[in-house]
C-alpha cells in the first residue's frame, strides 16, 4: 500500500508538505524510546508515537521510516515541521492513540 | 574522503545533523541503501552520546575503499564500566534526557548490531574514543 492510500483510508492528517515521496509501506512500529525505534524499525515503515521533539525527524530520516504518525493528536511546534520539510520526512496526525492506530495500520498494510 | 564534524555538548535541537549530513554524502557516493541505513543508525546513536554524555566533542568519518570509519572524540567524564554501558537496557541520563526520548540505554547496543567493529576507549575524568566500523 502506497503512503497516499493510507492516509485517505485512515483519514490522516498530514502535517508536512504535500509533494512527498509516494513510497510503498512495509509495515509499522510502536514507540516512543527514540534509540529503541533506531533499533527495530524497518524501512517502509509507518512509526507510530506520542514523542514530539525534534529528534523525531532524524530518527525518522536515518531509519528511512516512510512516515512519523502522531497519535492523540499530539501537537507539533512550527520549526519542526521545516525541519522535516527539509528533511523530507513525512509527519502525520491523529486524533486517535496508538493501539487502534498500530490495529488499523496492521489492518490496511498486512491483510 | 575524510569530512569533519564538531558535535555541541547537550544541544539536542541540534543533535543528530552530523549523521544526516554524512547520510546525504553517502547517498551521492551511490552506496547501497542497507549500508547507509546500518551507518547512519551507528553514527546518531554515538553522535547522540557525544551530545548527551560527552559534553559535545570531534567527530571525523572517513570512506576509504573497503569500509566506512567514523571516530568520535569526547572530553568528557569516561565510561565508568564499559561492559554494563553494552547492556542493552542500562543506561546513566538523567530523568530531563529520559522526556526527550533518548536514555533507553540501546544507544551502544545499537552500534554493536549496525557496526562491523566497534572499539572504545575510555577514561575516568579525561573522556572518550569511539570508533565504529561499517565494511563495504
Amino acid at each position: 500500500m502506497k503512503l497516499s492510500e493510507l492516509i485517505k483510508r485512515l483519514d490522516l492528517k498530514l502535517l508536512t508538505k504535500s509533494d512527498f515521496e509516494d513510497r510503498e509501506i512495509t509495515g509499522g512500529y510502536c514507540g516512543d524510546l527514540l534509540s529503541w525505534v533506531m533499533g527495530k524499525a524497518k524501512p517502509g515503515n509507518v512509526w507510530i508515537t506520542i514523542m514530539s521533539n525534534v529528534n523525531i525527524v532524524a530518527v525518522a530520516s536515518l531509519t528511512d521510516a516512510a512516515c512519523i504518525l502522531l497519535s492523540e493528536n499530539m501537537n507539533l511546534e512550527r520549526e519542526i515541521i521545516e525541519k522535516a520539510d527539509e528533511q523530507d520526512v513525512v509527519i502525520l496526525r491523529s486524533s486517535k492513540p496508538s493501539y487502534i492506530l498500530a490495529a488499523e495500520v496492521f489492518q490496511a498494510v498486512e491483510k | 574522503m575524510v569530512l569533519q564534524y564538531q558535535i555541541p555538548g547537550n544541544d539536542f535541537s541540534s543533535a543528530g545533523e552530523a549523521s544526516s549530513n554524512f547520510k546525504t554524502v553517502l547517498k551521492k557516493l551511490g552506496l547501497p541503501s542497507q549500508t547507509i541505513r546500518r551507518v547512519a543508525i551507528a553514527m546518531y546513536e554515538a553522535e547522540i552520546n557525544t551530545v548527551i554524555h560527552g559534553g559535545g566533542g570531534e567527530c571525523k568519518a572517513e570512506v576509504n575503499g573497503d569500509r566506512i570509519r567514523i571516530t568520535f572524540c569526547d572530553h568528557g567524564p569516561g565510561i565508568q564500566d564499559v561492559n554494563l554501558a553494552m547492556q542493552a537496557g542500562y543506561s546513566t541520563a538523567s530523568e530531563k534526557i529520559r522526556e526527550l526520548g533518548f536514555g533507553a540505554g540501546m544507544g551502544l547496543p545499537n552500534i554493536q548490531k549496525y557496526a562491523d567493529d566497534l572499539q572504545i576507549d575510555t577514561e575516568i575524568g579525561k573522556g572518550t574514543t569511539l570508533v565504529l566500523t561499517v565494511n563495504l
